[in-house]
């Protein structure tokens, strides 16, 4: 077996062995890439040239840190100090950071050697990443297919073993859905978990720092290395960082395993309850109680997102102004004309799609009927997640309400592309973790299973999503679509 | 129902955004469709809810007032599009 | 003119206050530094950066509530004020909408001996944007420079009802705001350096009428100056417009200092639509009762009470008093020099009287001034003990102005003692006599006046340092 084929557990293992070395990971890795890369095309940019030296250095100076000299992916949304963070967007097309993000800096802190920076729809804003200004990335199960979005990078390079692990950002969805569009483990903690300093924003109260990884253990590693206090971040919480490998635990007798039945409507495929279904028998095999509930207020979550999330993210976006980074129009004779001109050639049309209706719900005489009734109703599903964790452990439901789609397929109309997000949005709303692991295969797609958790409590999440791996055989499953 | 066009024009210059007219028309039906399936929200009696405008339970995070060295000014200038006399240079305001 | 109407003015403060980093980030707040020399990522609006609250800017905006008997809510929240503009690096200001941290006060004036209520709508904390440089002015100019230094500064805006009706009151307002600034501590209040900065609502109304008229906002005035005199400049124009059937138009004008006229700043762009929404990065504020008395219990003397209590422990007029306390540092001067010198009326008639001609005919602050409350309280004392004159204390005082040299050294140097002995003195006395007989002749004759002359003559040939009770005592002896 290739030593890029190998989890990140299976790694340090040989690691710390000295049976294997950070160079030889780390060219294993760069073979990998340069093998599949022009199918997948997940990077944005490469950093190879320091990524071979920083493993160099890992083995000659013996680096002891805890991911010492193994290799990994950033999302391009995450600042990288000294090397290109676009955000997919051509606006940022040349913006070399001077800061790492605090996430980036821990791994790096850690050992970890960083390869490159991964493709994602435009700032965030999309469930495909055809919406990168630079190119689509491919679903390695399927080339013709999306990897989801808007990690979709990061979903498909952890899927196409080009990386053992990379970090990704949820705010409707971004971590979990293309999780499940490429049948790997996505993790989106608890809003507060991991730092969002040195992240580009995309909306304030939504987004997350999470983790990519091929099974959950890998995952729950991650988490230890990311999770915590920054005090350069004040929605970082004070909350204690338990070690997450000891939910490594298929003990699940008598957790309590709430059903939403909102989740599983006409929207969603019916392969795909079907494999929702079938794993919650595995879970009450396993001694879970399964209860269905209702979460009354679900249907509410999409429209009242995509009206918080862009009216954040005009906010967020206005600093593109082409005064201190960023494309500039360079023609424009005075200020104002320089701010538009900048931001409409710097922006593709769904960052102005999403930033006209933020303004929008902002704006003076709709800011009552569309903004603040939005962050009304948004209390009201929050309450619905309240009520139910009373009573019980997890949730889980489906994470999409389909498999991969065909790229090209859903660009016509936005509206359409939003309803991607249905079972993931109402998460971000509620600030809660949610983890999406694979769970089968439809019609050679992968499937994936949601795991909604208590804040602070992805102990929970890693327990029942261990459990569920350990007797269902959809770890590590391996893309038929590339090599 | 789609925006009128003058709605698309005023949102376009609040945001700074610079639309050709086929844009604006584009734009004016998309969002007018979005809009309307956002305001699926008034078949939610929100009478007395308090809006959900800060989701986690804290309050009062500080930092204490400490001098902390700023940015080398090369350093901070450094992806400035245009920058002259160690600030950034844009063109007339008016 | 004038007589038929009322004019309604309100004034909006924005005062720096005293913290030694930024409100949302820990780069240096001091002025003067080379462009962009003080900026980090934070500050400069740079993609991903965050905010955090420097919690003394909540104190010191605390106490300024206090200060001016506001109610300081339990609840109070940051909230984004979004517009474009190149001085804003996020194109939004972090500030606070509708639940700031100070509700309501009050502070007094007094015109005339006459007592006023000026009401105060709220105080609110936010943050200052960076700074444009023109070339030339800014409708002129080609092209500009941005110099962020200044972005992230911590602002308080103080808001007043529009209680206001003329411009003396409005500078009252002004100047006793800036005072209690001063004495709680909380600003160093430097117009010239930008530290405090003033707006003001100006309306007009016919007398008697209750709704407010449109008002004009008249933006960054910079003195005391310019401030009475754009309200005195505004008020007549908009009489004048309304008399001959003009609509006055609510807008955003400047003071031009050479044309000592108000100009409308009006562009093409129509009113800004802020879109406040809450601050999603920021956790609000709960503010306990315990951390507001604990501050109340630390604040410093504020004006008003020491205007009281030199009123009443030292007997001085209200006059005096309100000179003395207008800035901490005259009073702290003051109280200095009275504990040495026990005559706080003497004392306040050399502070408001030599020192204070001298300290405006140089353009200096009495923190700048080359000698202490210890070297007047000496001088003061060396005059009561007959050593100097009056007079010559007056030249002394000059000398010690200008090098700061203690007046024993002054004295010694100059050999300016006053000469009280007898004995000097007579034989001075006899050789004035001898030299003017006719003018002795004047005052045997009942010429009073020729005293005086006679005592010049004395004083002259002593140049100046004859005492000149024991002169006048003496010649009478001898005449």
């Amino acid at each position: 077996m290739e030593l890029f084929e190998l989890t990140l557990h299976e790694l340090l293992a040989l690691h710390s062995n000295n049976e294997a070395s950070s160079q030889e990971i780390t060219n294993s890795v760069f073979m990998r890439i340069h093998q599949v890369e022009d199918d997948v095309k997940a990077f944005i940019s490469l950093d190879e040239e320091n990524a071979r030296r920083k493993a160099k250095a890992a083995d000659s100076e013996k680096w002891s840190g805890k991911i010492a000299g193994i290799p990994f992916g950033l999302k391009d949304i995450f600042c990288t100090r000294g090397l290109k963070t676009t955000c997919a967007s051509k606006m940022l097309e040349n913006f070399v950071p001077t800061y790492d993000s605090t996430a980036g800096a821990r791994l790096n802190q850690a050992g970890g050697v960083l390869v490159g920076k991964l493709n994602m729809d435009e700032f965030a804003m999309g469930s495909s990443t055809e919406q990168s200004a630079f190119f689509p990335t491919h679903n390695p199960w399927d080339l013709e297919r999306v990897p989801g979005g808007s990690s979709g990078g990061s979903a498909a390079a952890v899927a196409a073993r080009e990386v053992p692990f990379a970090l990704g950002t949820d705010t409707g969805g971004s971590i979990r859905q293309p999780a499940a569009f490429c049948g790997v483990v996505g993790l989106r903690p608890t809003y507060g978990r991991v730092s969002r300093w040195g992240v580009v924003a995309y909306a304030s109260s939504l987004d997350q720092v999470g983790v990519f990884a091929r099974d959950v253990a890998d995952c729950a590693l991650v988490m230890n290395l990311i999770a915590g206090r920054d005090s350069r971040d004040s929605t970082s919480l004070e909350v204690e960082v338990p070690d997450y490998t000891s939910f490594l635990d298929a003990d699940i007798k008598g957790m309590k395993i709430a059903c939403p039945r909102e989740y599983f409507g006409q929207g969603v495929d019916a392969g795909i309850q079907e494999a929702v279904k079938k794993a919650l028998h595995k879970y009450e095999e396993a001694g879970a109680i399964v209860e269905e509930v209702s979460l009354p207020h679900s249907e509410y979550a999409l429209p009242a997102y995509y009206l918080v999330a862009t009216a954040e993210a005009s906010a967020n976006l206005a600093r593109f102004d082409g005064v201190r980074y960023g494309l500039r129009d360079d023609q424009a004779e005075n200020v104002i004309d320089m701010f538009a001109g900048s931001r409409s050639q710097g922006f593709g049309s769904e960052v102005q799609r999403r930033i006209m209706l933020g303004t929008y719900a902002l704006s003076s005489g709709y800011y009552d009927a569309y903004y603040l009734k939005a962050l009304k109703v948004r209390r009201l599903i929050y309450e619905d997640f309240q009520k139910v964790f009373k009573d019980f452990d997890l949730i889980v439901a489906p994470t999409t309400p389909t498999t991969a789609f065909k790229i090209g397929e859903q660009t016509g109309d936005p509206l359409t592309l939003y309803m991607n997000d249905i079972l993931t949005v109402p998460v971000n709303m509620a600030g809660l973790p949610g983890m999406s692991i694979p769970c089968g295969l439809l019609n050679g797609l992968p499937v994936g299973l949601q795991l909604i958790g208590k804040p602070f409590d992805e102990g929970t999440l890693i327990k029942a999503a261990y459990a569920y791996e350990e007797v269902s055989g959809t770890k590590c499953l391996k893309p038929q679509g590339v090599k | 129902m789609a925006l009128t066009i003058k709605e698309v024009e005023h949102v376009a210059r609040l945001a700074r955004l610079s639309l050709s007219q086929q844009d604006k028309e584009i734009f004016a039906a998309q969002l007018g469709t979005i809009l309307e399936y956002a305001s699926m929200l008034n078949q939610l009696d929100t009478d007395g809810v308090e809006p959900l405008d800060h989701i986690l339970p804290v309050f009062n995070v500080f930092r204490a007032d400490q001098v902390e060295p700023s940015a080398p000014r090369e350093e901070i200038l450094s992806n400035g599009p245009l920058v002259e006399d160690g600030q950034y240079k844009v063109p007339k305001i008016m | 003119m004038g007589k038929d109407y009322e004019v309604v003015i309100g004034l909006e403060v924005h005062a720096e206050l005293k913290t030694e980093s930024k409100i949302f980030c820990g780069c240096s707040t001091a002025f003067g530094a080379e462009p962009n020399t003080q900026v980090c990522p934070v500050c400069s609006g740079f993609p991903g950066m965050l905010p955090v609250l420097n919690e003394k800017v909540v104190d010191l905006a605390i106490i300024t509530g206090l200060a001016l008997n506001s109610e300081i809510p339990d609840y109070c929240k940051f909230d984004r004020k979004n517009y474009f503009y190149p001085d804003l690096p996020k194109a939004y200001q972090i500030s606070q909408f509708d639940l700031p941290i100070c509700k309501g006060g009050y502070l007094d004036i007094e015109i005339d001996g006459k007592k006023k209520r000026i009401g105060i709508t709220r105080a609110h904390m936010e943050e200052d944007a960076g700074k444009l440089v023109h070339q030339g002015n800014i409708t002129s100019t080609p092209f500009s420079l941005v110099d962020l230094n200044r972005s992230g500064v911590p602002l308080l805006e103080i808001v007043s009802e529009p209680d206001m009706r003329n411009a003396r009151e409005a500078r009252a307002y002004l100047e006793k705001l800036r005072a209690i600034l001063l004495f709680a501590g909380v600003s160093d209040c430097k117009m010239q350096e930008g530290s405090l900065r003033c707006d003001a609502n100006v309306s007009v109304r016919p007398m008697g009428e209750t709704k407010l008229g449109t008002r004009a906002e008249i933006k960054n005035l910079n003195s005391f100056r310019s401030l009475e005199r754009s309200i005195e400049y505004e008020a007549r124009r908009q009489i004048e417009a309304i008399e001959d059937g003009e609509e006055i138009i609510q807008e955003t004008r400047t003071w031009d200092e050479e044309k000592q006229a108000t100009r409308s700043m009006r562009s093409k762009e129509e009113a800004h639509d802020y879109r406040y929404f809450p601050e999603p990065d920021l956790p609000p504020l709960r503010i306990s009762r315990e951390w507001v008395e604990q501050l109340r219990d630390a604040m410093p003397e504020l004006p008003n009470q020491a205007e009281i209590r030199l009123q009443e422990r030292f007997e001085l007029p209200t006059y005096d008093a309100a000179i003395l306390t207008l800035t901490p540092q005259s009073l702290a001067f003051f109280d200095k020099c009275v504990e040495l010198y026990p005559q706080p009326k003497t004392v306040s008639n050399w502070m408001m009287g030599e020192l204070s001609r001298l300290l405006n005919q140089n353009n200096m602050e009495i923190s700048e001034c080359r000698f202490g409350p210890a070297e007047l309280a000496r001088l003061l004392n060396l005059i009561d003990e007959g050593t100097i004159s009056g007079k010559m204390a007056k030249a002394i005082f000059e000398e010690m102005f200008a090098s700061g040299s203690p007046p024993d050294q002054i004295i010694k140097e100059k050999g300016m003692t006053q000469i009280s002995d007898q004995d000097t003195l007579s034989k001075v006395i006899d050789e004035v006599i001898a030299a003017n007989p006719a003018v002795v002749e004047d005052f045997r004759n009942g010429k009073d006046k020729a005293l005086g002359f006679l005592v010049g003559q004395i004083m002259k040939a002593t140049k100046g340092q004859a005492n000149p009770g024991a002169v006048n005592s003496l010649l009478r002896e001898r005449l």
